[in-house]
């Protein structure tokens, strides 16, 4: 959570050490770093790529958001999450191909309309999923030895893909991209209207996760479970509640990120969570598990590494850049690049 | 005589004191069992002895899977979701010491124990950096660790040949004992009488890990980390012995599998495999030498026969496609092999919300699961009311 989640009392409670400008600035230079590497590295098509960096980083901003909210309030990964998102991307696939459409709808209120019933059915469904996930396999093992609740999330995760494999397709399904592709141009930036509009949905998201968390009375619910959940539950808190709500936004978030995958990149496949739930975990620890902030901020460093490995071509190894990423920041910063919320006693 | 009257009286009390000679007795009957059972029916029925005994030595390959992983998951209770990598780069080891790819032949003996110590190497050097971090965090980073080896092995074209991998990887041979030279292809006794002997070899010293002082740490940090430390076990040393061990296993059985198969390619490491190996040792009894042994063999056999021979049955019932309200259901069309995955799926699920200790559970594993302790009396598990 954005104020706290540290799970033991004992747990250290790192202080914000730079102020409150320290995370804007850090962010600002990160982005002009992170854009002059791509220029220096594709040339003319810097801008381009920047972009496509910061549209990918967007998805996995969403999914990681997800990991932390679940690893802060239970302590669980939830291996399962990836597979949120990818049975999210075959809900919005489903809903769009049984509308009957295939490709860009240039009547702008159809396509808002349709664009608000695919979010709002995905996110929904999947955010149902997830608690449902919580309540079957995840609440009875709370008080069990740790590793109990990871193997039943690995057994989710598989459950969800092989639902999926068997149910619908073994192979790659071309999902509608329902979102007409001009090149817009907004003073010096050129962007294609896609990019723009995951890019915007994914800060909003994010921006609504923040208010809900630090201003509504469960947000407060769900950063005080994370602190200390007994003292919590003396304090009036219903747990089981706060805990299937934590599991049904992160879940929805997931579902929101899923629809995002089919209109980007217009295709999804049953396998593709494992993936990308991994990079989204990288997210969340890289920002410091149990941190909101973090794990968006750490999406769209996992975008950037992975488009600035394929620019530098070394494409084929993104993803074993992004893991070494995270063996390295587990070995040398464990909590993360914020500053932990969730302190560890390594 | 009173000594020996005992003995005799309870055999069981006298092979559980006994278990390098229970293994051995073990190891024999199965041998000499397992192939006249595949003769009577209604397994006669689902392949020649030959086939069968050539997927008896393919089972040994995820029997000493399991075994390794135990050391890990259920000694030491760490969470490895890349053990399959320690797999690969047993094979690879091999491909390298044995085959037309880098001129060398080394016999398979002699790199039986090299690759095992390779595996293990690499099981340090991923070991070391990351066991000092809490335990859901080592799961990830070997779930990464991984997915890496294999794109390694896929990407480094120029040592590992890319996706086509290594091929023509030397046979193992007996140097003429009981009138074996090389395997071969066609005769899977070999193998088999092999791998049983790895197996019960790994067992042996397994059992006497378990039992040592380095065996009574891992169950210390395994139940308790803090208590551990504090008792003066160091921690991070015995953590990485567990993952080393547990990876030169997954060596051991690399090398077999590459020998038997002649080749080697990426893609036969994926998560999948970690994946199997963890689902027969939580079905198997966390932690349980025996039971992890029975479950990766019933486990393995279900898969590469159960399901094709439920596929046969099925088929030859020819139940029409029937109708239940908007859903068709034609039985014959149902590829029950795709299924596989959903069921260890379920399998694990259920496994650790019904019964966490296994299906042949260690005792002590019963007892740390099923214990309350004092302040979540108001927590009820499932198990505490049977």
């Amino acid at each position: 959570m954005t104020t706290a989640a540290a799970a033991e009392p004992q747990a250290a409670r790192a202080p914000i050490t730079l102020g409150r400008w320290g995370t804007p600035i850090g962010l600002a230079i990160a982005l002009v770093v992170g854009y002059l590497l791509m220029v220096i590295g594709a040339g003319a098509q810097g801008q381009e790529q920047f972009i496509n960096a910061l549209t990918i980083g967007g998805i996995y901003a969403l999914i990681a958001l997800g990991y932390t909210m679940v690893y802060g309030i239970i302590e669980l990964i939830n291996f399962a999450h990836g597979d949120v998102f990818m049975v999210g991307s075959f809900v919005s696939w489903w809903l769009l191909t049984t509308m009957g459409f295939s490709g860009p709808i240039n009547d702008p209120v159809v396509l808002t309309v349709v664009l608000v019933i695919a979010f709002v059915v995905s996110m929904g469904v999947m955010g149902v999923v997830g608690v449902v996930i919580e309540r079957l396999a995840y609440r009875p093992l709370r008080n069990a030895p740790r590793l109990a609740p990871l193997i039943t999330a690995i057994g989710v995760s598989f459950i969800l893909q092989n639902i999926i494999f068997v149910g619908i397709s073994n192979s790659i399904v071309p999902s509608p991209q329902i979102i007409p592709n001009p090149l817009l141009t907004i003073g010096p930036i050129e962007i294609r209207l896609i990019n723009l509009f995951v890019i915007v949905l994914a800060v909003a998201l994010m921006v609504a996760l923040h208010l809900f968390i630090s201003r509504t009375s469960l947000g407060r619910a769900m950063r005080s479970t994370a602190i200390d959940r007994e003292a919590a539950q003396i304090m009036g808190v219903n747990i089981n509640w706060t805990i299937a709500m934590t599991f049904f936004i992160g879940s929805a978030l997931a579902g929101a990120a899923g629809v995002v995958q089919g209109l980007y990149f217009g295709v999804t496949v049953f396998n593709i969570g494992f993936q990308a739930g991994l990079k989204a975990f990288t997210a969340a620890v890289l920002g410091g598990i149990g941190n909101t902030t973090g794990a968006a901020i750490g999406g769209f460093v996992i975008g950037f590494i992975e488009v600035l490995a394929a620019v530098y071509g070394y494409g084929r190894w993104s993803e074993a850049a992004v893991f070494s990423t995270l063996v390295l920041v587990l070995i040398f910063r464990p909590t993360g690049i914020l500053g932990q919320q969730l302190a560890d006693r390594a | 005589m009173t000594a020996m009257g005992a003995r005799l009286q309870t055999p069981r009390a006298f092979l559980d004191r006994h278990q390098s000679l229970s293994i051995l007795l073990g190891a024999i009957a199965v041998t000499l069992i397992l192939p006249v059972v595949v003769l009577l029916p209604p397994f006669s029925g689902f392949g020649t002895q030959k086939d069968f005994v050539f997927g008896f030595a393919d089972a040994g390959v995820y029997v000493l899977l399991a075994l390794g992983l135990n050391v890990v998951v259920g000694f030491a209770g760490l969470l490895d979701l890349g053990y399959a990598a320690f797999f690969a780069i047993g094979a690879y080891t091999y491909a390298y010491g044995a085959s037309n790819f880098t001129g060398l032949f080394v016999p398979f003996w002699i790199m039986l124990p090299v690759g095992a110590f390779v595996a293990a190497i690499f099981g340090l050097l991923l070991g070391a950096p990351t066991l000092r971090l809490r335990g859901d965090y080592l799961a990830i980073v070997t779930l990464g660790f991984g997915e890496i080896v294999p794109v390694v092995f896929l990407n480094a074209e120029t040592y590992t040949n890319g996706t086509n991998g290594i091929t023509g990887i030397a046979q193992p041979s007996w140097y003429g004992i009981f009138g074996v030279n090389g395997f071969g292809f066609t005769n899977p006794w070999p193998y088999f009488i092999s791998i049983v002997a790895i197996i019960a070899i790994v067992m042996m010293l397994l059992y006497r890990l378990q039992d040592s002082r380095l065996g009574r740490a891992w169950v210390a940090i395994r139940e308790d980390e803090l208590a551990a430390a504090s008792m003066g076990i160091n921690t991070v040393t015995t953590k990485l012995l567990a993952f080393s061990i547990g990876a030169s296993t997954a060596g051991l059985a690399g090398v077999f599998f590459s020998a038997k198969l002649s080749s080697v390619t990426p893609d036969q490491f994926g998560f999948t495999v970690s994946f199997t190996a963890l689902a027969m040792v939580v079905l198997g009894g966390m932690g349980n030498i025996w039971g992890v042994t029975a479950g990766a063999f019933i486990i393995y056999e279900i898969q590469s026969q159960g399901l094709k021979q439920l596929q046969g049955f099925i088929d030859s019932l020819g139940i029409p496609a029937f109708t239940l309200g908007p859903i068709t259901i034609d039985l014959a069309s149902i590829n029950f092999l795709n299924y596989q995955y959903l069921l260890y799926g379920l399998a694990l699920v259920l496994m650790m919300l019904l019964r966490p200790e296994g299906l042949f559970p260690s005792r002590r594993r019963v007892r740390e699961l099923h214990e309350a302790t004092p302040d979540d009396d108001a927590i009820v598990t499932p198990a505490d009311d049977i």
